[in-house]
């Protein structure tokens, strides 16, 4: 059984959105996903500085399995990227909601994570699949 | 729910997650195949690939049967007890029908075919067999174990003392019977180790013994990632029925030798042989970051020239690598479409890692 976190958001597509106390947005992708692509060995992340769309691909995660794009849950500035994926690609998989998070976001509209899914409905998503 | 093995509830009670193969489930790793591929260079894994198909071949004219089936020679094995045979099982076109082991097995034959192309060969077999005074018996009670790794003699032997001086004499590519075992020198990984057959019922407790003695149980994922590295072909990827063996690094398990022997597929690879075949099987390495995988275009010179059959992680180079199907004048340099940006390729020799040491 993979690990929802109750206080974060969902996409279908398998990342989370975190809201900061100062209001920025940390980006990454669930257990849920990273359980189902196995073994990470490359994460291709936006440039800090740069502009991500919600709901466009913003990266992509390699693993021994598959290629994976990822999509950002919101639009706005790259703040800052998790720098030690790079030499630990593999936190992804130990710590996919805390260490293995991809990038931070000072989000242009806030009300955009409304569409996202909350943990129900993120996990009723997972069943789905299944 | 697919067909399961024996050792099905051993898995799950390991942590396996299981994935669909070719209509059986097994497991695809046990938490993270880049440690089980680790645990195989490094020490000793073990994989269930009972979903392996065992044909066993008996009568009097099992030889001369074999000989026209196969293009490789089991003359080469006939007097020889125990020893094995790596060979293509062609179609008239000289297409692979199924890449097999072929072992001499006191008096008869016994062949270990691919899971996947299970019903075809078999009806394959049984066509060919229509012409010949032999018995095909499938032996689908029986579970078959592969413990790789430098270790992996060694654990065995301490497991089954019993079963100890036998296994220690085995010379590579041999096997031996010891009741109903048949345990066989081969493998899959580029490693040392044994490839064990042997009663379903008796699976479950030798791989309890064998976990307990440190080996590491590991799945599909990580098997995969091994034979790559070592170059070994995966049937459906580097070779089918449209590929012929001399574009897939196999022209040496082709016996041309006596001349006098037909078997199915040679007039067609004999015209090939004469007027050249356009492409061979090569490996690539990726020294920048990305993954190659299988079906992304080769360019040489800016041009569309081949494609990847297998790509991966390689996790004992750290970097990714791949096998390739290109045209035979191919340089050491080539660009691979990744994703769409064209990311540069050496062309090397395809194979990466043999019994732990890197090659390229």
């Amino acid at each position: 059984m993979s690990e929802i976190r109750p206080e974060l958001k969902y996409l279908p597509s398998h990342e989370w959105a975190r809201v900061e106390s100062d209001g920025t947005v940390t980006v990454g992708i669930s257990d849920h996903a990273q359980s189902a692509l196995g073994d990470v060995v490359f994460v291709e992340m936006p440039e800090a500085g740069s502009h991500v769309t919600m709901g466009e691909e913003a990266g992509v995660v390699e693993s021994v399995k598959a290629a994976s794009d990822i999509y950002s849950p919101v639009s706005g500035e790259v703040l800052e990227i998790n720098t030690s994926l790079e030499d630990a690609p593999e936190t992804v998989n130990d710590s996919p909601y805390d260490d293995g998070w991809f990038f931070r976001v000072r989000p242009d509209d806030l009300s955009e994570l409304d569409s996202a899914l909350d943990a129900d409905g993120y996990q009723n998503t997972i069943e789905e699949e299944a | 729910m697919g067909k399961q093995t024996p050792l099905y509830t051993s898995h799950l009670d390991m942590g396996a997650k299981m994935v669909d193969f070719g209509g059986w489930d097994m497991p695809i790793n046990y938490g993270s195949q880049i440690e089980e591929h680790h645990q195989v260079r490094r020490a000793a894994g073990m994989f269930d690939v009972s979903h392996m198909t065992v044909v066993d071949v008996r009568g009097p004219e099992a030889k001369g049967y074999l000989q026209y089936l196969l293009a490789n020679d089991v003359d080469l094995i006939s007097a020889r007890p125990g020893k094995a045979l790596y060979t293509a099982m062609l179609n008239p076109q000289g297409g692979v029908i199924d890449d097999l082991i072929v072992y001499n097995s006191n008096g008869h034959f016994r062949t270990v075919v691919n899971c996947a192309t299970r019903e075809k060969d078999l009806d394959w077999m049984g066509r060919i067999a229509a012409d010949y005074d032999v018995e095909l018996e499938e032996r689908a009670e029986l579970a078959m174990i592969a413990v790789q790794g430098p270790e992996a003699i060694e654990r065995v032997s301490q497991v089954r003392p019993e079963l100890a001086a036998a296994i220690q004499a085995l010379t590579p590519f041999q096997a031996s019977e010891q009741g109903d075992w048949f345990i066989a020198r081969t493998g899959y990984t580029g490693e040392d180790g044994l490839e064990i057959i042997l009663p379903g019922d008796e699976a479950v407790a030798f791989w309890q013994q064998l976990a307990e003695a440190g080996v590491r149980p590991c799945g599909l994922g990580a098997r995969d990632t091994l034979r790559l590295e070592a170059g070994l072909n995966l049937y459906g990827h580097e070779m089918d029925e449209s590929v012929s063996p001399l574009e897939a690094n196999m022209g040496w398990t082709l016996a041309w030798q006596p001349e006098s022997r037909d078997f199915v597929g040679r007039k067609a690879l004999e015209s090939q042989r004469i007027e050249g075949v356009q492409n061979k099987l090569v490996g690539l390495v990726l020294r920048e970051r990305g993954v190659l995988r299988a079906g992304q275009p080769v360019l040489a010179n800016g041009t569309e020239a081949g494609v990847i059959t297998s790509g991966s992680f390689s996790p004992t180079l750290g970097v990714s690598v791949a096998l390739a199907r290109v045209p035979k004048g191919i340089g050491s340099e080539a660009q691979v479409e990744v994703r769409s940006k064209r990311l540069p390729v050496e062309v090397v020799k395809p194979n990466f890692v043999r019994k732990g040491q890197a090659l390229v």
